[in-house]
């Protein structure tokens, strides 16, 4: 249930993440006793930025636990967002094995939490999008959403900055259900990416949901840019939070 | 996807960043999704110097067409400068 009036808190903390680091975290709570489930948000290349932290609070808005930990943290924890996202796009991005550890340390916060019902969710934008589905097929969750993320299937072309690599043949260690948005005219990924993740979660027999948006491309959620198409984020949010309802509700 | 080709390039310079002038050494080219700019991707030029961290750059975002104006714009200084520029 969203929270009265969508009151909420929101503030700046401290988590683990891999091998102890310590990382800042925006976190949004909604406001009243609960108990909520948690959202874990990941943030998209351009890092730990305002557009995502709005995200967070949007979650707190509708009754969940949220938490956006920087993966850039370690570029250091008082370093602009931008110019951290610029020295991480440097470095080739995160290391998955990394990634792992900071989100396995952010969901065990949001776990903590006294308001928590006990069960998490994750949803991740453009890179996050393939970053909540490796979460989802490494870290316990209840639910997770994939939002436009490229290489979960596809190959990296040559000369791209960012080092990661497909992840797709873990489908079959998917741990939750897994909803997907995806627009028809991203390049990154693609409609032919898209379907082999389809056919790779139906063959492994997995619980999903995935919806193809018309007239959408990358990034369609994101409101401060051309990208935004109202038609495929109003539905989105919609599916989202169906989603998360579906998956996260508890006492 | 919100990536691609960075053509990184050695400079010899100055650049004007939040705490005043800095020396910079290198400059990082690449179009990508911008962090600021109202578009969606953007010619992006970090300039920086690396000793100072990753606060140590000074940053654009420019619309591509605007970014290919400024690339004619420079050479047709340098050009004007003649011998000077050499």
């Amino acid at each position: 249930m969203p929270a009265p009036e969508e009151a909420l808190g929101a503030a700046n903390v401290m988590i683990s993440g891999h091998e102890g680091a310590q990382l800042n975290a925006y976190e949004a709570l909604p406001a009243g006793d609960g108990p909520f489930g948690g959202v874990l948000v990941i943030h998209h290349l351009p890092g730990w930025d305002a557009g995502t932290k709005e995200i967070t609070r949007r979650f707190a808005a509708h009754g969940y636990n949220a938490i956006c930990p920087n993966l850039y943290a370690r570029q250091g924890l008082d370093v602009d967002p931008d110019d951290a996202a610029a020295a991480a796009r440097e470095a080739g991005g995160v290391p998955d094995e990394q990634f792992v550890g900071d989100a396995k340390g952010a969901l065990e916060a949001l776990r903590a939490l006294p308001t928590s019902n006990g069960k998490v969710g994750v949803i991740g934008y453009c890179s996050g999008g393939r970053h909540a589905f490796l979460t989802a097929v490494s870290l316990p969750v209840d639910a997770a959403v994939d939002c436009y993320g490229a290489f979960i299937t596809g190959t990296v072309p040559d000369g791209f900055p960012l080092k990661v690599k497909p992840i797709v043949d873990r489908a079959p260690r998917l741990n939750c259900p897994l909803l997907g948005l995806f627009g028809n005219e991203d390049h990154f990924p693609n409609r032919d990416q898209v379907d082999e993740l389809e056919a790779a979660l139906k063959d492994a027999g997995k619980t999903y949901e995935f919806h193809r948006y018309d007239d959408a491309g990358h990034a369609f959620f994101s409101v401060d840019r051309t990208a935004y198409r109202p038609e495929a984020a109003v539905d989105g949010w919609q599916r989202i939070f169906d989603w998360f309802g579906r998956y996260l509700a508890g006492d | 996807m919100c990536s691609y080709l960075t053509v990184p390039t050695a400079v010899a310079g100055s650049a004007k960043g939040p705490q005043g002038w800095m020396s910079v050494t290198s400059a990082s080219v690449y179009f990508d999704h911008p962090f600021h700019a109202p578009f969606d991707h953007t010619l992006n030029i970090d300039f920086a110097d690396p000793s100072r961290g990753p606060g140590g750059r000074v940053a654009v975002e420019l619309s591509a067409e605007s970014a290919r104006r400024l690339v004619a714009s420079i050479n047709e200084a340098l050009a004007a400068a003649g011998a000077a520029a050499r």
